[in-house]
Order: structure tokens, then sequence, then C-alpha cells
């Protein structure tokens, strides 16, 4: 080949980079290749350092949930047509991955009670980002009124965004109350207001009245901006587009996806029709081949950064196609039936842990209502609690000061999510336990 | 040559299904499923309910399908795609490599994957290790000070990176002047994108008849008010940047930053290290570079490494190590307050850092250095091979790097680049990335990456030598290629001209 080439060595193709530059020989102090069974063993080794989910009583929610997933969805993204795949540019050729798209827009745009839905984003928090962006340009406000409920990672990433973006933030502090903060964030809409963003459930799990927001915001000319961080509570509460929502995002993570850690995980965005055009992110849309056969593409490219450039409606270019086709397979296995099914199993699983819970004494559940996750407040900083839990062999929740280390007056609480895994037993063993340490 | 028109395809291959053997028709989940069917099946039952919780009235309107009826829908779509896993995937800048399945495999181990982000820090030493591991291998081979690890895709890095110039410059109280980012007319759309999303203003720098970036004009936009540039290096012209340590060094004279697009660091793993070459921050696309899979767009991850100059603003979180060796997490602004903010939730692509860490230490210091010459050596192997037959507009300055660029002038008159790559479909191949970079007209970037051997990229090499004597002579069949594809050319016009982003049932 170097023959061909016209080049006595590999070097003679290195000629470009500057000859102090270029390395002679491995990079010092680095290990050399390994075989396949070493890095196996390596990785095991590791992956034997932690206490896994299904090993234990496991009640971690704040943003990233646990439920089972079918053995048939990890088989099938497996399948290397779709796991080594690009970016379906070339349609023809890309079918698959074109009507996948086309299937998940419309099962998260009905989810989510919306018109149409993109073809993903990387994540719940940055899709929140996105859907602020998206109303600064439609309303040509700068002022977005985030709700004290949004999970403060979430608030975190808009913040940072909006400080290179000079958008101006109201953020609304988190509060451990019984309600979600409802009243205050109507207060705070005004004629400047681009949008307010509401987590429903919120990050502790209560759930705002998202009618009368809407109401509120529409009325001074803003969008409600929707956040669910956990979809399969579409399964039991009404959806957000339904109650007047005008852009819905969330993290699409607890179907199909799995914890993995905080990621990859799934943007998942929908909005009202009259605003495709400034959407962000690749959309698929359905067409015709030349011969008249029903065919999907990638279209209205001209709100994307590589036709517009500096003028793009966003950034992004490669999403989260594959956490999408997952997704997407664990809805349709679900269907609607299924879904309401799990998400009435993982509210019971709910009601009963807090119901055990309550009747310990020094713990108070906080919430009136929740769907699968809730806050207690305990006699003792939360991040204690959750320790000694761990050493016990328990995963029992997140405590808020894990979020916001800042607040004082959060750190004695603790939130609890639970799923259709949640056994009966675990139950018990988190109430045991929690009442040995609060005694 | 046959010319296949629409009509004589169709009916040489009509059958009551509109089926043809294995190529299978399918149609969309709402049409084959309803709000009743399920594959799933629940233990328990589900009798406790808050008379407080706010119900929704009906289901979600989505259609289930039983457990079979899934798999084989979701398999015959499969079918429909072209994939690496099927043959050569020449997308120039986008790197579609072999995907070891030891890295598949890896991922899926639960001490990664069934690890909630939130989990006591003492719960999960072995995810923070791999985090913390992978860290010190991309700082070590780009010679850098630090890396950002949460950022999700190459894009996103990009943002990383802008964000942390814009934050130093904010520490020097010179953010308010320093408005400006200098970006090639060849790089990636997502450059001057996410230097506007990152608060910037853009200016174009030229290319020159090199293919590389007009240095004169670099220097002579160099100023006050500019706070850096961004460069692909390699650049989107497969080539390398041979004034890169010179524009690094005029651009921190002037007091500005580089950003250096890293989406081409799979062409110098190994043997070159970026922080050598004056780079301040540069994103590294592990799906590119590392081989995580592209998964039909993404997930990636964009890891951001830094100079020391950037490196205190680095966004939340960090995982440290401790002088024990012990590994931690840094989450909050409290414990690191010259961070810029955080970027997203959680603690990045963990699902990836595992895949990529995998590739690593597969191929060791040694190895990564071999992915490098490899993927040069194929390259330049094809452009030798075709540069007699198309137009290689720089073929004359040298060898290039990872991929091959080609223009489309010769061809007949009609005949452009996308006849040609629709042809490669015909003969089993993906088409290489096309019309991009934009400085090129009709632009072809081939990038055969390491993983294709001599044999299949003469293959390749005789389908596209055919190919370009076809465009050249303006043979009509190639008009209309794909002949033999799932789909013949789709129709994108219509597409965008009466959106139809969702499924609606046809009215009864």
């Amino acid at each position: 080949m170097l023959a061909t080439i016209g080049a006595a060595t590999i070097d003679d193709l290195f000629v470009d980079v500057p000859a102090d530059a270029l390395q002679n020989g491995p990079i010092a102090g680095l290990p050399m290749h390994a075989s396949e069974r070493a890095v196996e063993r390596h990785m095991a080794a590791l992956s034997a350092q932690a206490l896994t989910a299904d090993q234990a009583p496991f009640f971690c929610g704040a943003g990233a949930y646990r439920h089972h997933i079918p053995a048939s969805v990890d088989h099938l993204i497996q399948r290397g047509e779709f796991l080594t795949a690009y970016t379906p540019y070339q349609p023809e050729i890309a079918q698959g991955t074109l009507q996948v798209l086309f299937e998940f827009q419309t099962q998260v745009a009905r989810l989510f009670g919306c018109d149409v839905a993109n073809a993903s984003m990387y994540d719940g928090s940055t899709a929140c980002w996105e859907a602020v962006a998206m109303a600064t340009r439609i309303t040509r406000r700068a002022r977005a009124v985030i709700s004290g409920g949004l999970h403060p990672h979430y608030v975190q990433t808009a913040q940072t965004m909006a400080r290179f973006a000079g958008d101006d933030v109201c953020l609304l502090p988190p509060r451990a109350t019984q309600h979600s903060d409802d009243a205050a964030v109507i207060a705070a809409i005004n004629a400047q207001t681009a949008c307010v963003v509401v987590q429903y459930p919120d990050v502790m799990g209560r759930i705002p009245d998202l009618a009368a927001i809407a109401a509120a915001a529409h009325a001074q000319g803003a969008l409600l901006v929707a956040v669910v961080t956990e979809p399969a509570a579409l399964g039991l509460i009404e959806s957000p587009g339904t109650l007047g929502a005008d852009i819905v995002v969330g993290e699409g993570q607890s179907l199909g996806v799995g914890l993995q850690f905080g990621g990859p995980y799934l943007g998942l965005f929908a909005c009202s029709a009259k605003f495709v055009r400034q959407m962000p992110g690749r959309l698929c849309g359905e067409t015709m081949d030349a011969d008249g056969r029903r065919s999907f593409v990638l279209t209205l490219a001209t709100r994307e950064q590589h036709i517009r450039r500096e003028k793009a409606t966003s950034n992004i270019c490669t999403n989260s196609g594959l956490c999408a086709l997952a997704f997407s397979i664990h809805l349709t296995l679900l269907g609607g039936s299924g879904l309401s099914q799990m998400a009435r199993l993982s509210h019971d699983r709910a009601v009963r842990t807090a119901r055990a819970l309550a009747a310990i004494e020094g713990v108070e559940v906080i919430n009136r209502t929740w769907f699968n996750e809730f806050a207690v407040r305990l006699p003792l900083p939360a991040a204690e609690a959750v320790e000694t839990l761990a050493r016990r062999g328990i995963l029992g929740g997140v405590p808020m000061s894990r979020l916001c280390p800042e607040r004082a007056d959060l750190a004695d609480v603790l939130l609890i999510a639970t799923s259709e895994c949640t056994e009966l037993d675990d139950i018990a063993a988190l109430a045991a336990a929690l009442k040995e340490i609060v005694a | 040559m046959n010319d296949f028109s629409p009509a004589d395809w169709r009916a040489a291959s009509d059958t009551v299904t509109g089926n043809r053997a294995l190529d299978l028709e399918e149609p969309l989940i709402f049409e084959l499923g309803d709000v009743g069917r399920s594959g799933v099946d629940f233990d328990g039952d589900a009798t406790e309910m808050l008379e407080t919780l706010p119900r929704r009235t009906a289901p979600v309107d989505l259609p289930g399908l039983s457990e079979p009826e899934c798999v084989r829908h979701y398999t015959r779509l499969s079918r429909q795609n072209y994939a690496i896993d099927l043959g050569l995937f020449p997308l120039g800048s986008c790197t579609m490599k072999h995907n070891p399945r030891l890295n598949e495999k890896v991922a899926r181990m639960p001490g990664f994957a069934a690890v909630h982000p939130l989990q006591p820090q003492s719960t999960v030493t072995g995810a923070l290790t791999v985090i913390a591991d992978l860290a010190d291998w991309l700082v070590r081979l780009t010679g850098m000070s630090a890396v950002a690890m949460s950022p999700k895709a190459g894009a996103h890095g990009e943002l990383c990176g802008l964000m942390a110039i814009h934050a130093a410059l904010d520490a020097r109280g010179e953010a308010a002047t320093r408005r400006v980012i200098l970006v090639p007319e060849s790089a990636h759309g997502t450059n001057p994108a996410t230097a506007a999303f990152a608060g910037f203003d853009v200016a174009a720098i030229p290319a020159g008849a090199d293919g590389r970036v007009d240095l004169p004009a670099l220097l002579a936009r160099l100023g006050p008010d500019v706070a850096g540039v961004m460069i692909t290096n390699p650049n989107t012209c497969g080539l390398f940047e041979r004034d890169m340590k010179a524009i690094a060094d005029a651009v921190h004279a002037a007091g500005g930053y580089v950003y250096c697009d890293g989406a081409n660091f799979n062409a110098i793993v190994g043997r070159v290290r970026p922080g050598d070459l004056g780079v301040d921050a540069m994103h590294i696309n592990l799906h590119k570079t590392f081989s995580t899979p592209h998964g039909g767009g993404g997930p990636g991850a964009g890891p951001v490494v830094l100079s020391a100059a950037l490196a205190p603003f680095a966004p939340l979180p960090h995982v440290v190590r401790d002088g024990g060796g012990c590994v931690g997490l840094v989450e909050h602004a409290v414990d690191r307050p010259e961070a810029f903010g955080r970027m997203c939730a959680f603690h990045g692509q963990m699902g990836m850092f595992t895949r990529a860490l995998a590739f690593i230490l597969t191929h060791g210091a040694d190895g990564l250095a071999r992915v490098a010459e490899d993927a040069v050596l194929n390259a330049n192997y094809l452009l030798a091979r075709l540069r007699d037959v198309l137009d290689a507009p720089f073929a004359h300055t040298g060898p290039c790097m990872h991929e091959a660029l080609f223009s489309d002038a010769g061809f007949a008159e009609g005949f452009s680049t996308i006849d040609l790559a629709k042809g490669l479909i015909d003969e089993g191949f993906h088409p290489m990335t096309v019309y991009f970079p934009l400085v090129v007209h009709g632009a072809m970037l081939v990038e055969p990456t390491e993983t294709e051997g001599k044999a299949a990229l003469d293959q390749f090499v005789d389908a596209m030598r055919d190919l370009a004597q076809r465009a050249k002579a303006g043979d009509p069949a190639l008009r209309s290629a794909p002949h033999h594809a799932p789909r013949r050319r789709v129709d994108e016009t219509l597409a965008a001209r009466k959106p139809r982003l969702v499924f609606e049932a046809p009215v009864q």
C-alpha cells in the first residue's frame, strides 16, 4: 500500500506534522495493548466495586428512575443495523432508523399531549434549556421564570446557559412544602416573561396545577414549559400538553434506557405545531420515494447548524438515537394500557412506602400528593441517613443536600422513589432500618 | 448498463404483499397495534391509590404489541438500514469504524449499568474509577492539563470549551470587549452555531489555496476584540494544519484562546499531542476516535481537554483522585467556585466512558498510534488509487490524513456528487460525506478508517472508478440511482413543504 502511495514509511504520511510534535514511539507512561480477556477481567473487577440497584432495596430517583426493562429491548438495540448505523443522512438505506424516529416522535407527542416532537436531545436537562432558548426566540423576551420545583441540576444547567446567552433567569427557591410553588410561579410572571418552567411532577414529587399556571402565563403572553423527568407518571396523570403547556420536555431514561450512572440518557422535546420551525434538533418527516412509496427522511434542516451555521436554532448535531430506539421499543411493548399498569404499580408502591415511613416516629411525609416519588423530613441530616442505610445494603433514596447543599433548610429532606420493581420486602427493609437509624 | 425506469422496476417486482422475498415492507406500530395490547406482564396488583392524585381520564393513546410482534417489527426495520456491520461506511469526518463487541459487554456490567448517579459515592467506586482512568488517558494522550468529562456529544463539548474561554475572559475582565470567535470557512456547522450559543460573534476566515487556514488572513484579523479561534485539526479537508503552532502562538500573543475541534483526533491519536501545538481546549468525540457505536445518531460523548489556562473554569462535576488514589466527585460550586457551572444533569455519558476505556485498554499506547497510522494509510491508499479518475483538489499539496477529499469537477453536464453517492448505494457501500466541506465544489469526503483491510478498500476503489467514469460519461442510469435499495430516491422537498412529523390516522 505504501508503494502505491509512493511513500517509504508511514511517517512520510505525517510529513505535515512539525517534527518536534510527532511522537516517535508510544506515548510514555501509558500501558501497552491488552487482550480481550484481560480487559474484560479488569473491567469486571471495577464493576464489582459497587452496590447495584439489583443487589439492594432501591429507592433512588431525583431524575433517574429504575423500571424493569424487557429483555427484548436490549436485544433489539444491539442489532448491528441499528447499533452501528449513523445519523440517517442517506434515507434510501436508512429507512429502519428513520421509521423508528417517526414512530418515536409520534409516541412522544402523544405521551406529552403535544402536536409534534423531535427525534431526541441529549437529556432532560439540556432539552429543558433548549426549550427556554426556543421560548425566548418565539416571544422575543429574555426572562425565564423557573419554579423551585425544577430539579436543581436542570436549574444549574439553565443558569449556566443563560449566563452566556445573556438571558435573565428568575429563579424561585426550592421549598419543602406540602404543595408545589404554583402561586409563587404565577406571581412571578410579568409582561417581560418569555416562559415559565415547571417540573411535573416536581423534584419532590408534588404535582403542580399546570392548567392554572398555563392560563396565567398565556394571559401575559408567556409560554409554559413543562418538564417531565419521570414519563411513567403520564400513565396515571394527565399529559402536560393537554393541560396547556406550550413546550413539553423531559428525560426519557425511565423507559428502556436504564440507570447507567447518569448517562447516556434521552432528551424528549415536544411542542405545539405552530412552533415547529423554531424547534432544536433533528426532525424526521414522512414523504415518498421516486416510486411513490411511503418513505421517511430528516427534514426542516434549514433550522439546523449544518445549514444555518451561526443562525441555527441550536448547535446540536448528534442526539440520543439509540436511547430513543430503546425508549420506543419499551413503549411499544407496554402500549397505553401497559404504561397505565406500570404507573399504577409504581404509585401503589410509593403509597405503601410512604405509609410505612410515616409510621416511624420522627419521620414526616411532606407531600400531600405524589406519583412514585415523595419527600420525607428526618430528624437527622438525610445524607447521614443515606450513608448509614448504604452500609446496611439499602439504597435508601436521594438526600436533597446532594442536589442543593447550600440550602440548610433542606438538609433533613430525603427523596424516596419507587417503581413496579419495588418489592414489599424492600419497603419493610427500608422502614425497619430507618426506624433504627432515627431512634 | 441497464437503466431501470421506475415503472419497469415496479412491474418486475410486483407481489401481492408488496414484499420481495427478504425485502420486507413494514407498517407503522400505529397500524399494527392497539392501546389495549401489551408485551409486558407485571407482578402483583396495584390496590393503593391516593385520593388526592389528579388522574388522567383515559390511557395515553399508544399502541402496544406482543413480544413476538414487537421483535419482528424492529427486526424487519433494522434490515432497511445500512451499517458498519454490513460493509464499508466511508462517511468523512464521521468516522465509522468497527465497534468491538467487548465494549458492549463491558458497558452492561452491573457496576456501571445498574447504578444510580446519585447513590452514595462509597457504593460506586468502580464507576468513578472508570471515569477517572479515562480522564487520565485523555489528558495524557492530548498533553493537556485537565479534562471536563460531562459534555454529552461533540457539539456539547464545543460549547463547554467556548464557555470556558468566555469564563476565562470574564475573570480577566475582558469578556465585554473580546466578543469575536474566528472560524474557518471549512469548519463544521456546529462551530459557528456553538460560538453564537456561547454568546460570541462569529467572523469567518477563508481557506487558502492549499486547503488550510489562510494564515495571513487570520493574523490580519487578530486584535483586541478577538476572544479566540476554533480550528479543526486535522481539518475538514483531511489535511493537517501545518501552521497550527504558529496560529496558536499568534492568537495567544494577541490575548485570545485556541479551541481545536477534535472531531478528527482519530487521525493523530498516539502520534500527536494537541497540547504540544498550543491548543487551549479540544473536545474528543468518543464515538469517533474510541469507537463507541453511533447508534443511528447518538448517543455520543464529548469530553473536553483543557490547558492550564482554562482548567480552573472547567464545568461541574469533576471526578477527582486524591493522593491515596481514592476517587470522588466534586459536584458543587461551593467546592469549586471558578467552575463556569453545570452543563447537564449528573456526570456525563457513563455508558460511553466504559466502552471508550475498554477500547483504549485493548489498544494501549502502542495500538492507539497504530489506529492513527492505519487510518492515514488507508485514506492515502484511496487517494492514490482514485486521483487519476476523480479531481482531488489538494492532493498536490502532499499526503492527506485520515480522509481523502474529491470534487465533482469533470462530471458530465447535469451530474453531481449526489449521483455518484447514490450509485455507491447500489454497489453495496454507504456513500461518503457529500457537499462538505463547503470550500470545495461538490465535495466528496472519504474516510475509510483503520478497520478496513486492503481487500475491502480495493473493492471500494473498483466501484468508485466505475462510478467516476459513468458520472463523467453522463450515464443516465446514475441519475436515477439507487435502483436496488429499499427505497428509490426520496423526495426531500415534499417532506419540507408539507411537514408530516407524526402519524395521523386516516379519516374513516
